[in-house]
């Protein structure tokens, strides 16, 4: 990729057989056979040392990178946009392939440099600007916010900036005005990269995740302007990385505990892991909108919401159906599935259960002041001696229970709640989904105006039940 | 010193040894055992939505259980919940902190939390007529990468001071503290039956951990840099990271080791984030090079690309029903793709 290219081109070393940014800018400047670059005039004054964008193109087409045509646009762009040359009339950094004129940087500048500039030292270019009496020179609208906010943030430093600033003018004042010129321009355009105009791309950036370690050595610490340590901020995002210490021997020992409990783990062979995977990754293809086409409809794809209000309607359709029969845990999760789990449950009189299990898992939920009273209320129904609907627990969870019980937290009834969900899923669960009451729901025709069943009761004459399955 | 330095001898050869048996039932790679498997049809996905209003970079989004509803995160100081199938902004909540990395949709629907360099996870209550705030998790000691409702009283974090916790809403305290890393905690990801968690840090290292007695279970090596992105495999056996080395790599809980590596020469940008599609066959992983590429999760191949941002992705996410994948990137836009 074109990023690739351009990272690589940054690189400081040297790469065998591979150009970096050095040869290419080189080639390109070379007097004989490189790009033309030219003074140019325009109105009452000259343009000095500029290159057309067209020209740009050619030339990168003639360096070894070998970047085909459709592409030279594009890494003209990302170098544009790295600030190794910049537009002379505009300040979005990037590469038009016609007559547009661009100037070099100069490599004082460079990315390459790994320069990270600070507020102080853009303070003092804001600043310098307003001092120098250049229509040219005259602060954008965000270059003057930016002037405001540093001069509030630096307001003690602020004749220190002052200083600075008026040192450099006057020094720019000596210059030769050709080469003021070309340095004004470059040294902006340094600053289009670092501060870029709102909008832009800031190619320097970094993720503040990580510049808030100071992991980079590489970065230049030191001011642009050669300003001195004590002057400089420190930006909210730096904070000095916390230096690594030697473990103690309690550490040490903590340490080898955790490595022998997991040299004790087992460990499945990778082909069973592997065999595991693939089948539920096969399982559930079906049920993948990126792999199957959902019915009716995805509703990003056709703008029809059919398909959230069937899942938010309680008769569950044949497909969410038959993915109850995947396994115990997609009957629990699914609402509509804990409800069907349930009644059938309730119809054998067998639901305790699965209403300890709901009402451990609702009380994990629980804020922890209504916890402890949560927690008698569960072992009173369900585990206490006489409980109205006890559930039968072995032994040591049971004995577990009983001491958590007298210190009551939300995972009181953790083990109790493990061995149960052991045995829904190899008792109440199998049953549920050869139950007449599950098949049925999964037989259910589509969504079709359809009579569904109607029984006549003997006693009154009446329709009992009939069933319309609406769309 | 003797003592410590035999410790440390004894430590080291614990490790060598959990290698060796992780050798020992590495009798087939994942590439191979798919071999047999028809591959996942080429990917070409569609920008369905374009979500424009953040001013700045987005750092973060999560989607609601709703399967509509989400929440992002921007430098611009806001957190926007949208909803994302109308395009409407639903709602927008001011930082008091405009450094934000992350940001949460509780599954209730009632809360959503963020949290950045102000090392707080602040807490929002959408339910009330004005947005509130709930409670301001105050303890950790460096900037808050990642937040994870588990319910509307519990709360986990990670951190760039090397520790995750939960914490109790209500009182707004930790109630467990995570120590075990020994880099910044930059991800995490909760387990489908939420007993668990893992997380991915800057010592390159992912570690799963027990939520209820808040202990290290298993630490998985591989990565040869920071871990910026980590998810749970759909079935909750295995893991999927996304590191600054450039590569995904899936481990496997049971295997206790690296099955798969997700990774091409041509890539030599960081993975800043990923998300996994509802049967784990394809996870979406956005890198620094602007692109978001979907990998084959079972055959380790690159099945296509999502191009169409001006600048990094920074987070993804597929809501719960799978019917999407969102990209947020920091040129300030939230895209849908199918």
């Amino acid at each position: 990729s074109l990023e690739t290219l351009l990272a690589l081109l940054t690189q400081d070393a040297r790469r065998e057989n591979s150009p970096n940014m050095e040869d290419v800018i080189g080639r390109m400047q070379d007097e004989k056979n490189g790009i033309p670059i030219r003074t140019v005039k325009s109105f009452l004054s000259k343009i000095p040392s500029v290159f057309s964008g067209c020209h740009f193109v050619l030339g990168l087409l003639k360096t070894p990178l070998f970047v085909p045509l459709v592409e030279a646009l594009h890494l003209g762009t990302l170098m544009a946009a790295h600030g190794y040359f910049f537009p002379i009339s505009d300040h979005v950094l990037t590469l038009k392939d016609d007559g547009t004129f661009y100037r070099f940087q100069t490599p004082y500048f460079w990315p390459s440099n790994c320069w990270e500039p600070e507020n102080t030292d853009y303070a003092v270019y804001l600043c310098k600007r307003t001092m120098q009496n250049k229509a040219r020179l005259e602060l954008a609208d965000y270059e003057a916010e930016s002037l405001a906010r540093l001069q509030r943030a630096f307001a003690r430093k602020w004749e220190f900036i002052f200083m600075q600033a008026e040192a450099q003018a006057k020094v720019d004042k000596k210059r030769d005005k050709i080469e003021r010129k070309i340095l004004d321009s470059q040294e902006r355009a340094f600053w289009d990269v670092h501060r870029p105009v709102p909008g832009c791309v800031n190619t320097t950036e970094v993720d503040i995740k990580k510049s808030s370690r100071m992991k980079n050595p590489h970065k230049t610490r030191k001011s642009v302007y050669g300003l001195q340590n004590d002057i400089r901020s420190h930006s909210p995002t730096h904070t000095p990385a916390p230096e690594t210490k030697q473990p103690t021997e309690e550490e040490l020992r903590e340490q080898i505990k955790f490595w022998q409990a997991q040299l004790d783990r087992h460990r499945l062979k990778m082909s069973k892991v592997a065999e595991s995977l693939l089948s539920y990754t096969e399982q559930y293809s079906d049920y993948d909108p990126f792999l199957s086409t959902p019915d009716p409809s995805n509703p990003w794809i056709s703008d029809d919401t059919t398909l959230w209000e069937m899942e938010a309607s309680k008769e569950p359709g044949q497909t969410r159906v038959r993915r109850w029969g995947f396994g115990i845990d997609e009957v629990l999760k699914d609402p509509v599935g804990r409800e069907q789990f349930l009644k059938f449950l309730e119809s054998e009189f067998s639901s305790e259960n699965l209403r300890f299990w709901l009402a451990v898992q609702e009380l994990k939920r629980r804020p922890i002041r209504e916890v402890p009273t949560r927690v008698q209320e569960i072992w009173e129904e369900f585990l206490a001696p006489g409980a109205p609907s006890a559930i039968n627990v072995d032994s040591k969870s049971y004995d577990k229970t009983t001491q958590n019980v007298k210190d009551p937290g939300r995972y009181a009834f953790e083990d109790a709640q493990e061995h149960i969900y052991k045995l829904m899923k190899s008792d109440s669960y199998s049953r549920f989904i050869r139950s007449s009451a599950y098949q049925e729901l999964l037989q259910a025709k589509k969504k079709v105006k359809h009579l569904k069943q109607f029984d006549v009761s003997h006693k009154n004459c009446n329709i009992v039940k009939y069933y319309y399955n609406l769309k | 010193m003797g003592e410590i330095e035999q410790m440390k001898k004894e430590a080291e050869a614990l490790k060598t040894q959990i290698e060796a048996a992780r050798k020992a039932v590495h009798d087939t790679d994942m590439a191979s055992a798919a071999s047999g498997v028809a591959p996942a049809p080429r990917v070409q996905l569609k920008t369905r939505r374009t979500l424009k209003g953040h001013l700045a970079k987005i750092y973060a989004m999560h989607w609601s259980t709703d399967n509509r509803l989400m929440v992002s995160a921007s430098q611009d100081g806001k957190l926007l919940i949208w909803d994302s199938h109308s395009g409407n902004k639903v709602n927008a909540v001011p930082l008091k902190s405009s450094w934000v990395m992350t940001c949460a949709y509780a599954p209730s629907g009632n809360l959503v939390a963020s949290g950045g360099l102000d090392n707080m996870c602040t807490v929002y209550n959408l339910k009330t007529p004005v947005i509130k705030t709930v409670k301001e998790l105050d303890a950790h000691t460096g900037y808050l990468s990642c937040a994870r409702f588990l319910s509307d009283t519990e709360v986990l974090t990670a951190s760039g001071d090397t520790t995750c916790a939960l914490w109790d809403l209500e009182t707004g305290k930790q109630k467990t503290v995570f120590l075990n890393h020994v880099g910044d905690c930059m991800c995490l990801s909760l387990s489908p039956d939420m007993n668990s968690f893992v997380s991915g840090a800057c010592d390159s290292l992912a570690k799963l951990w027990d939520i209820r007695d808040g202990q290290c279970k298993q630490t998985f090596l591989g990565h040869t840099s920071d871990i910026n992105a980590i998810s749970f495999y759909p079935g909750g056996n295995a893991i999927i990271t996304g590191s600054d080395d450039c590569t995904c790599k899936m481990y496997d809980l049971r295997a206790d080791q690296e099955v798969i590596s997700y990774q091409d020469a041509a890539l030599n940008s960081g993975v800043t984030s990923l998300a996994l599609s509802m049967s784990g066959r394809l996870i979406f992983a956005g890198y620094d090079d602007f692109n978001c590429n979907i990998w084959d999760s079972l055959k380790g191949e690159k099945v296509g690309v999502l191009s169409g941002h001006d600048n990094r992705v920074s987070c993804t996410g597929v809501p719960p029903d799978g019917m999407c994948v969102c990209t947020g990137s920091w040129d300030s836009f939230l895209k849908i793709w199918n």
